[in-house]
């Protein structure tokens, strides 16, 4: 880490500085990780009394039901299919801005306003506009009858779902991207146009490999952020249904932990949840130190 | 740029009018359907263009819902968490950036890893010690025989008070500021700022706190304002834990209240999409209301904040 040269030497004011975060973080992150650790290795008697060490019983449980795959295949799915989406949106706007014609300012500014909306509130609108019987696509059912209902048909749901995630994270990634590519030199770019490369090809020899930092951070973000974001908008527009087809590994985890009151089954698949993410943040991290030492 | 052919150029507008209605028309299709009776709402296709009862929709939404109290609520929480956030994470990112001490980055990391982890991939743990938000402390303390050496040396045991979180402000609120989201902007700026700036101060004789107070964070002024946008909008926008920590209607925040209009057969009731459109766009208009005024603050946070 990079220091200060000058610095102050109080100690236990350096200390009273930094507890309030330490106690805030402790409590509610390091013990409640720990808890789940524990949790997930012991069983709750059906009559009450102390937790029993249970070792990998509850992930044998798990790992052994096929609904939870069901749940892990469908959020797999999900965060790719509408981080590719928003990714690949993002990136056509941020590049098509990034030419800079007359009035681009005004795109730059609407087009974030999306990232704004609360997950549910966008489960809830486009619950309403896919809606089979009223609202914006149910004129598909007057064209072709019956061609179109999330309610039943678990295809119809999921691209609902990514639908909503992917208009919500659209604007997260063209700011990112735009940010990357105006980072690149002016000078860069015209001397590849001198040399004859066209538009297309600039964009993929030239400024996608210069902002791939940017890339591989936003492909980790994504991911998280569709499991963050997987909650408010199933809960609202499917509730998991039909048949399971949206039954996303946050609902489940709620829906086995709160409303089933299984609290070992849902320890053990946060805790393979939480491996996950750590995992893809790790990756994230060695990409960020490169792009560090790129710039 | 490079290549300004008419072609080109009408192709470029083409492309960015063609994702501003993208991005604009599910916004736009709320704020229609809003406007709509019942009647009108529920025919297919729906009218592309607003109506007459506009008002009255809304009325009825804000009073149905009893989004007052709701709206209150997500104001004092979001509010709660930006105030804290920007106060807690100033000093804890003074405390590793300005102080030479060895433990320093052992917390440095201990509040780094906490990017790791999204309050909603962590949910069924961290509702645990809601029910006593003083438990680990406690249990810590016991464990490392503080307790037992002051009862040793006073007499006195020392038992933490129960703090229970459910149904109460505190627990909408202190989970989220413990993140290390805000203390790494603000590390961001410091590391920015000049050392000899330090060296006057302390050729002046200036103390840290009077460092800070009176130079450092009146310099930081941007750097909070793009911390309290992002804040605002995060915390406001919360949905699953307010959804767990409260039971009690009386600290219902405006998202949540999102779940109860949801029309449908479910709830054996007409679809009042006109009704429930009208309650998605109050609930989402604060968070955009920000982001439309102060987005120049929003995006320099969300920028900085990941380098």
């Amino acid at each position: 880490m990079s220091g200060k040269r000058v610095t102050f030497k109080n100690f236990w004011l350096a200390i009273l500085l930094i507890l309030p975060q330490l106690f805030l973080v402790f409590t509610f992150f390091y013990w409640p990780a720990g808890e789940a650790l524990y949790w997930a290795f012991t069983l709750e008697p059906p009559f009450g009394g102390e937790q029993q060490w249970v070792g990998w019983q509850n992930f044998e449980t798990v790992f052994a039901d096929p609904l939870y795959w069901n749940s892990v295949k469908r959020s797999l799915l999900f965060a790719f299919s509408s981080t590719a989406l928003a990714m690949g949106i993002g990136l056509l706007l941020a590049s098509f801005v990034d030419r800079q014609l007359a009035g681009y300012k005004v795109y730059r500014f609407i087009y974030f306003w999306p990232y704004a909306v609360a997950a549910p509130a966008v489960g809830l609108a486009f619950r309403f506009i896919f809606a089979p019987d009223a609202g914006f696509v149910s004129v598909i059912n007057v064209w072709f009858p019956g061609l179109w209902n999330p309610a039943l048909d678990g295809f119809d749901a999921m691209v609902l779902i990514v639908l909503a995630n992917a208009w919500s994270m659209v604007a997260y990634n063209f700011i990112f991207f735009l940010a990357g590519l105006q980072s690149i030199p002016r000078s860069l770019v015209e001397a590849g146009a001198m040399d004859g490369a066209g538009a297309v090809r600039r964009m993929r020899d030239l400024q996608l490999p210069l902002i791939a930092p940017t890339f591989f951070f936003l492909i980790v973000i994504n991911i998280t952020d569709s499991f963050v974001n997987s909650f408010g908008i199933v809960d609202i527009t499917t509730g998991g249904g039909p048949a399971r087809a949206t039954d996303l590994m946050v609902f489940k985890i709620y829906s086995d932990g709160f409303k089933g009151k299984d609290y070992s089954l849902a320890a053990a698949q946060s805790l393979v949840l939480m491996l996950m993410v750590c995992a893809l943040t790790f990756i994230q991290f060695r990409f960020v130190e490169r792009r560090v030492h790129y710039s | 740029m490079i290549e300004r052919t008419p072609l080109l150029n009408f192709a470029t507008h083409a492309i960015l009018v063609v994702g501003l209605v993208i991005l604009l028309l599910p916004l736009w299709i709320v704020f229609v359907a809003s406007t709509h009776d019942f009647r009108t709402v529920n025919t297919v296709p729906m009218p592309l263009w607003p109506g007459s009862h506009m008002v009255e929709n809304y009325v009825t939404a804000w009073t149905q819902s009893g989004f007052g109290p709701k709206m209150l609520n997500s104001l004092v929480m979001a509010i709660g968490v930006t105030t804290g956030k920007i106060a807690i994470a100033a000093l804890s990112a003074y405390s590793i950036v300005y102080f030479r001490y060895r433990l320093r980055m052992v917390f440095f990391w201990l509040v780094f890893i906490t990017l790791m982890l999204p309050l909603e991939v962590r949910i069924v743990p961290t509702y645990a010690v809601a029910a006593n938000a003083f438990r680990p402390l406690q249990v810590v303390l016991d464990v490392f025989g503080m307790s037992w050496l002051l009862e040793a040396v006073t007499g006195l045991r020392l038992v933490l008070p129960e703090w229970s979180l459910l149904n109460s402000y505190s627990g909408l609120i202190l989970p989220l500021i413990a993140t290390a989201t805000g203390t790494f902007l603000y590390r961001q700026f410091f590391l920015t700022v000049p050392d000899e700036l330090l060296e006057a101060a302390k050729m002046d004789g200036t103390g840290p706190l009077r460092f800070l107070f009176d130079i450092l964070l009146p310099l930081s002024k941007t750097n909070m304002a793009a911390l309290a946008t992002i804040m605002f909008v995060y915390s406001w926008n919360q949905y699953l834990w307010p959804l767990l920590i409260v039971t009690d209607p009386a600290y219902g925040t405006a998202v949540m209240q999102l779940q109860r209009i949801v029309p449908g057969p479910l709830f054996g009731e007409p679809p009042r999409w006109h009704i429930a459109m009208a309650g998605t766009l109050i609930v989402m208009l604060p968070p955009l209301l920000v982001v439309v005024f102060m987005q120049r603050w929003f995006v320099r946070g969300l920028i900085n904040q990941d380098k």
